[in-house]
């Protein structure tokens, strides 16, 4: 087990390479869902007010 | 004579059936009611595949691959590296091309698409200049080299991205964002060979290609496998993460139409 932490004397490489992917994978995540989550939510608010007081266009023949 | 004539007829009704198809296919990809429906069946397959084969791909990278003869266990940081560079270029070959087709098409998905894949592609190209950095350190030396022509193009890479997103950021109008932003994407293409390309026109600190060349890959089939299955998990991944902003996406877009407001009402009811 030690020996597999130290990875052959390249532990700080490779621990932190791995450390920081997981870490950009992980914000990605998050960032997507959040960015999801804001629309919707936006969604939700303006739908409500907007759409439903909104008249359906007539264009007038003449 | 009949014979060939019926068979011809055939052929045509054919193609004509499958051409009919895919123009519905074309125009259905064009709703944004059917996208975001698509959007959000496929995406918890992608999430539940990337989980599966990072884990694993991590899992043989980091345990079951043999250590390198020259780099020892230090070559490990390939299984992170080589599967971001990839995927940053995937990234924008996803978004020049879906640019390209709402250039053309005047297809608001289309532009939806490419908007929802910068962001993601400008981040793995992050990730595949600092894990090529931290492996640059104990193998050349140096964390970076400006004369690299490789490291030079793949930073011009994450500049295009940044590039498209500020440019996008800059109009207020959404369809004059879409198109200018598109020619800059579709212009950008020509980095894409040269950074595949570099490490053999300049030969400079960079190594060569290990897998993507003509003949055998350079590298053994059990160093090899776990680095499939990285580009596999990291592909899923990417196509996890555009599904769902590809739904933000249209939900910011069409915030204000009946569908979205039909949805929101199905959902909450």
């Amino acid at each position: 087990m030690m020996e597999f932490m130290l990875m052959g004397g390249y532990a700080g490489y490779v621990w932190s390479a791995y450390g920081i992917t997981m870490l950009v994978l992980v914000a990605n995540v998050w960032m997507a869902y959040r960015f999801h989550a804001k629309w919707l939510k936006r969604a939700q608010e303006e739908g409500m007010t907007k759409v439903s007081t909104r008249q359906p266009r007539v264009r007038r023949i003449s | 004579m009949a014979f060939i004539r019926h068979n011809l007829v055939r052929i045509v009704n054919a193609i004509s059936l499958l051409n009919t198809n895919f123009w519905r296919w074309f125009h259905q990809l064009a709703s944004p009611p059917h996208v975001f429906a698509l959007a959000g069946r496929v995406c918890p397959w992608f999430a539940g595949l990337a989980i599966i084969f990072l884990v694993a791909g991590t899992y043989g990278g980091l345990v079951l691959a043999p250590a390198d003869y020259l780099q020892g266990d230090g070559f490990r940081i390939i299984y992170v590296h080589v599967p971001s560079a990839y995927l940053g270029m995937l990234a924008y070959m996803v978004m020049a091309s879906s640019a390209a087709i709402g250039f053309i098409w005047r297809m608001k998905m289309a532009h939806g698409l490419a908007v929802s894949a910068a962001p993601l592609g400008a981040w793995f190209t992050v990730l595949a200049l600092v894990t090529g950095g931290i492996w640059g350190k104990p193998m050349w030396g140096t964390y970076w080299q400006w004369a690299d022509a490789r490291l030079m193009s793949e930073l011009m890479l994450l500049f295009l991205f940044l590039g498209y997103m500020v440019l996008r950021a800059s109009f207020d109008d959404r369809d004059k964002a879409d198109r200018i932003s598109a020619i800059l994407a579709v212009v950008g293409v020509i980095n894409i060979p040269i950074i595949h390309y570099s490490v053999e026109w300049w030969s400079t600190l960079h190594q060569g290609p290990t897998i993507a060349k003509l003949d055998e890959p350079s590298i053994t089939m059990d160093m090899l496998m776990p680095l499939l299955i990285m580009i596999i998990g990291f592909t899923a991944f990417f196509g996890w993460l555009l599904c769902k902003r590809l739904q933000g996406e249209i939900l910011k877009r069409e915030r204000q139409t009946r569908w979205v407001d039909g949805l929101i009402k199905g959902r909450t009811a």
